[in-house]
């Protein structure tokens, strides 16, 4: 076993699951606070991307892109909450999920003709640009670090968010119990407005780090989508705790896996079968990750009681 | 309003019943084909109705089971021109398979997704459906993610021809009728009562004694085995299987047709399919047609844009038209029809 | 219309045909026009109308009408789109088809039922070989050959060993086949990665530099390609490991990936700077009328066109005629874009194969630029498996 690459993919794995667990903190905010199911989270993904391409391409720096992202993409969040999601909180899941769908629909044409269907792209800031050596060997993305340090950033003030203040406060307490919070005189209308851009202000940072790595193009959310649902589910609905832990855990399988099973599986039987299983089974594992977990614990890992 | 419902629903049924007569007189036989995905994706609309509109379990991955179906005919094609084993064409075997393993399947994955309720339940089958689709484009033999091009259809002998789209045409329609008339025998039968009662209010019905996860993981299987028939049709269909009609967004898209018509109701899903696929081939058209009328440049491309009215039709009908169309025909119309 | 039909009418060369000239020769065209391929297909689409224009919107003396389907990526879509551009439009031809996989369901409704199919891109093995049909033609290449060509670049590089990754799907596995067939060195290692959504080829990349191989060979078309580039820049490995590519370095993905694309090579059959004057005049006319460079798959359907009106014009716009139709078109007689070419017996062209490195011109815009021809008419290794002559 060559350790230096086993490090290097965990670190890959950690980046990954880090992104995701932007995309999935504000999905599970809004689930675990509104009991609302959105598609369309993975559109305000795209959308960020979107805006930091545009931004970064207008102001010349990446980092001003960013500043001017963030807010871009709570505003559009805080519009779809206010002229579409509103009427949906009293709604069952199913009613979510298709007027949701409906919305991905929406964003997908609307980029499409505001920005045309070719791909953009995001140049790297100059200053990250370039590989770091950790260790003796181990050979780092600078960009890929900055990635983690940003998240890991971005976590912690969503647990300061939720856990030192009081909006955190009053959104711990419409988790548990909304009609009490309402009956205590919140505007619970604004608070819900407000949940909901932060987790598009999330959705739209996660959008926006992977911009530079990937391709800003129509759909590209929902393939992150049904994987940060996957976060949310097995991590438990409503908790970020759940969310953060989960998500570390599928970045580390789907990359170590990536990784290593072709390996694995080629020590035990022979090249061609190893070829054509590996993916395959590499694709499935979080999936398959996801069912066990479900079928032991049908809540998730963690209830959204614990915060 | 009952009257009107009714009357509609009839006309809609003999009219299904005319399309190969009509189109062949008027000489477009395109027609045949376009109505018979149309009953093909009714009948899979039915079968999610049963645990969607009637059991409340909103299964996030049914285009799983259609896919399991499409793959028999597949697979019987795949060796019975490839190892010359030419019995695995054999229609009535692909039928029968086509509803025996995605029932099998379905039973496998209800008996772990039922232990979960709500958003858990909708993501658990939708990763269920996820991993049989990387199965098989994981599949190189059976063309993986390209597909297989069906050369032979599903061979029953000298009964019908699937190569004969009007064949292929009434077979759709009558499997559609026996559906609908089993359908409607067993949601009214004691089993049926059990599924919807435990839609509303499950811990009554455990407390009165009966066992409703085994009622439900019932309905899940039939439900995964009326699919696969609507699988085995759609391959002959299409002569065509790949596992892009596996994606979840189909699965969505059966929703969607469900919700359309109107769950829980027994023509509800008919209409629903019929309306959808109605509105995918003309709404391009419609909105090509609308530009040239305000006198916009570049119409033809407006067209290639329909979702952006489908989608937010799609969230209007959520909105404004819980019942869908056969609530509409009822009269009833806003936010709890 | 009306006073087209007049005019058509009084000409004396079209009295055969005048009973029909009312009617447009119909050409349908498959291709991808949502979703993040939409590129693609827009490249196609507009070449494909570059082409009317050139021609006058006239084939045979006869209007000519392009009537463009979505297929989604979609196969089951693509042949419904298929379908009812044969079953309801009653097209003449059927052309575009950037996708295997939606070639491969469209092409029995196609051939033997009517219309003439002409590929503009996809080539799979299966239709070079056993499959093959009198009413198919390709002005594109078959799947194995582009790859083919690179293996053979490697080896008169001398490259000792190289690292291949690919997606997980049929043409990503037929492109591995390809240059597996050809190449001599060693291969160290193989990935093929989640197809369509994998998001972050970085444990692969590790693996290929763990590895040491002395160059690295991929596939990755649209999108990922674009993904893909930008992560080999990043992990570093741009400076220290050679990229050789098909299919992923293309005008549509260049303006997207600019200068991390710089220098990488790739095979091709066709290049924007091919110097022969019906190149010229479809590079600048592209270029005037779009304000890009155009990409093969523009090439290839631009071809494709040229290619449907030879045939209609053999037979003064008699359509009816068929076999008049396919003899014409089987002789290749239309000033394609690549030069001359021939078809071999199974209608794929026999054609040359060019190394193209990506480069910034004096204009500052980032274009692919012929380094040498590579084989010199090739023919596929499925011909031999198709029956007809």
């Amino acid at each position: 076993m060559n350790w230096i690459l086993l490090i290097e993919q965990c670190l890959n794995g950690i980046q990954l699951g880090l992104l995701l667990f932007l995309l999935a903190a504000g999905l599970t905010l809004v689930f675990g606070i509104m009991d609302l199911v959105n598609l369309a989270h993975g559109s305000l993904y795209m959308v960020g991307a979107y805006f930091a391409a545009t931004f970064t391409a207008w102001t010349g720096s990446f980092v001003l892109a960013i500043v001017l992202t963030l807010p871009a993409t709570l505003i559009v969040g805080a519009v779809v909450e206010i002229v579409c999601l509103r009427s949906l909180y009293n709604r069952d899941h199913l009613d979510q999920v298709l007027a949701t769908f409906g919305l991905i629909l929406f964003f997908n044409e609307l980029v499409r003709l505001v920005w045309g269907p070719a791909g953009l792209s995001v140049p790297l800031p100059e200053f990250l640009s370039s590989s770091l050596e950790l260790l003796p060997g181990l050979i780092y993305p600078s960009y890929r670090l900055a990635i983690i340090l940003a998240s890991l950033a971005a976590a912690f003030f969503l647990y300061w968010l939720v856990a030192r203040t009081r909006i955190g406060m009053l959104i711990r307490a419409g988790a548990s119990n909304r009609e009490m919070v309402g009956a205590l005189g919140i505007n619970i209308r604004f608070l819900f407005t407000i949940v909901f851009g932060l987790g598009a202000a999330l959705a739209g940072f996660a959008g926006l780090m992977a911009a530079p790595i990937s391709t800003v193009e129509i759909g590209m959310g929902e393939n992150v989508l049904i994987l940060a649902f996957v976060v949310i589910v097995i991590g438990g609905i409503g908790s970020i705790r759940g969310a953060f832990v989960a998500a570390i855990l599928i970045g580390l399988i789907d990359t170590v896996g990536r990784a290593f099973l072709p390996d694995v599986i080629g020590t035990f039987f022979d090249d061609e079968f190893a070829d054509a299983a590996a993916p395959a089974l590499a694709s499935m594992s979080i999936y398959l990750l996801m069912v066990v977990i479900l079928a032991f614990r049908p809540e998730g890992l963690f209830s959204a009681k614990s915060g | 309003m009952i009257s009107i419902r009714y009357g509609f629903i009839a006309f809609v049924m003999i009219a299904l019943a005319a399309v190969p007569t009509v189109a062949v007189a008027i000489d477009e036989p395109f027609y045949v084909s376009m109505f018979t995905r149309m009953l093909v994706m009714a009948i899979a609309a039915c079968s999610l109705n049963l645990v969607l509109g009637y059991g409340g379990m909103v299964s996030f991955g049914h285009a799983a089971y259609l896919g399991l179906g499409a793959y028999v005919v597949g697979i019987g094609f795949y060796h019975a021109s490839n190892d010359g084993m030419e019995w695995a064409l054999n229609g009535w075997m692909h039928l029968a398979l086509a509803i025996i393993i995605p029932g099998l399947v379905a039973l496998l994955v209800g008996a772990i997704s039922l232990r979960t309720r709500g958003v858990y339940f909708i993501m658990i089958t939708l990763a269920f459906s996820q991993m049989l689709y990387y199965f098989f484009i994981g599949l190189e033999r059976y063309g993986g993610d390209d597909g297989l091009s069906l050369w032979f259809l599903s061979d029953f002998g000298g009964v019908m021809d699937m190569n004969d789209d009007v064949h292929l045409y009434y077979l759709s329609y009558g499997l559609l009728l026996l559906i609908l008339f089993m359908l409607y025998r067993l949601v009214n039968s004691r089993f049926g009562m059990v599924i919807k009662g435990a839609k509303s209010n499950e811990r009554r019905l455990m407390a009165v004694g009966f066992p409703t996860y085994r009622y439900r993981l019932v309905a899940f299987g039939i439900s995964g085995a009326i699919c696969g028939v609507a699988g085995f049709l759609m391959a002959n269909q299409s002569e065509f299987v790949s596992t892009a009609e596996m994606h979840w967004v189909h699965s969505g898209d059966l929703i969607v047709m469900v919700v359309l018509g109107g769950m829980g109701t027994l023509f509800g899903p008919v209409l629903g399919a019929v309306g959808f696929l109605m509105l995918e081939q003309y709404l391009p058209e419609m909105i090509r047609g609308g530009c040239e009328v305000i006198g916009g440049n570049d119409c033809g491309v407006a067209g290639e844009y329909w979702k952006i009215v489908f989608g937010p039709l799609l969230i209007m009908i959520v909105l404004f038209a819980r019942g869908g169309i056969d609530g509409l025909l009822q009269g009833k119309v806003g936010r709890n029809g | 219309m009306l006073k087209r039909t007049i005019t058509l009418a009084a000409g004396a060369a079209m009295l055969a045909t005048t009973a029909m000239a009312a009617d447009p020769v119909k050409i349908g065209f498959v291709t991808t026009l949502s979703k993040g391929p939409a590129v693609l297909g827009r490249d196609m689409r507009d070449a494909a109308e570059l082409a009317m224009e050139h021609i006058g919107g006239k084939m045979g003396g006869r209007n000519v009408q392009i009537i463009y389907k979505d297929d989604q990526i979609n196969p089951g879509v693509g042949k419904k789109e298929t379908d009812e551009l044969v079953q309801k439009e009653r097209v003449d031809f059927v052309t575009g088809y950037i996708w295997s996989h939606v070639l491969l369901a469209s092409y029995k409704s196609v051939v033997g039922n009517g219309p003439i199919m002409v590929s503009a891109n996809a080539g799979p093995s299966q239709i070079a070989g056993e499959l093959c049909h009198e009413d198919f033609f390709s002005t594109s290449w078959q799947n194995d050959q582009t790859p083919e060509a690179m293996g053979e670049v490697l080896n008169q590089l001398g490259i000792k060993s190289i690292y291949v990754m690919a997606p997980n799907y049929a043409a990503g596995k037929n492109m591995v086949a390809g240059v597996e067939r050809t190449y001599k060195g060693e291969i160290l290692g193989k990935d093929f990665t989640k197809w369509p959504d994998q998001l972050d080829f970085s444990a692969e990349l590790a693996k290929a530099r763990a590895a040491k191989p002395g160059a690295v060979f991929v596939f990755y078309p649209g999108g990922a390609g674009v993904q893909f580039l930008k992560q080999y820049d990043q992990a570093g490995l741009k400076e220290t490991i050679p990229l050789y590519t098909v299919f992923t370095v293309d005008a549509t993905s260049l303006p997207v990936v600019k200068d991390l694309a710089l220098g990488s090579l790739a095979t091709q059959m066709w290049s924007p700077d091919l110097d022969n004057a019906a190149n010229r005049k479809f590079v600048d006319g592209f270029k005037a009328k779009y304000g890009r460079f155009p990409s093969f798959y523009a090439a290839q359907s631009y071809d494709a066109i040229m290619l449907i009106k030879s045939g209609v014009d053999a037979v003064n716009g008699d359509t009816a005629n068929k076999a008049g139709m396919r003899a014409a078109m089987k002789k290749a007689d239309f000033g394609s874009v690549r030069g001359k070419f021939e078809f071999g017996n199974n209608n794929f062209p026999i054609q040359n194969f060019y190394l193209r490195e990506a480069v910034k011109n004096d204009a500052g815009e980032h274009t692919l630029k012929t380094v040498r021809t590579v084989y010199t008419a090739h023919q596929d290794n499925y011909h031999s498996k198709c029956p007809m002559n």
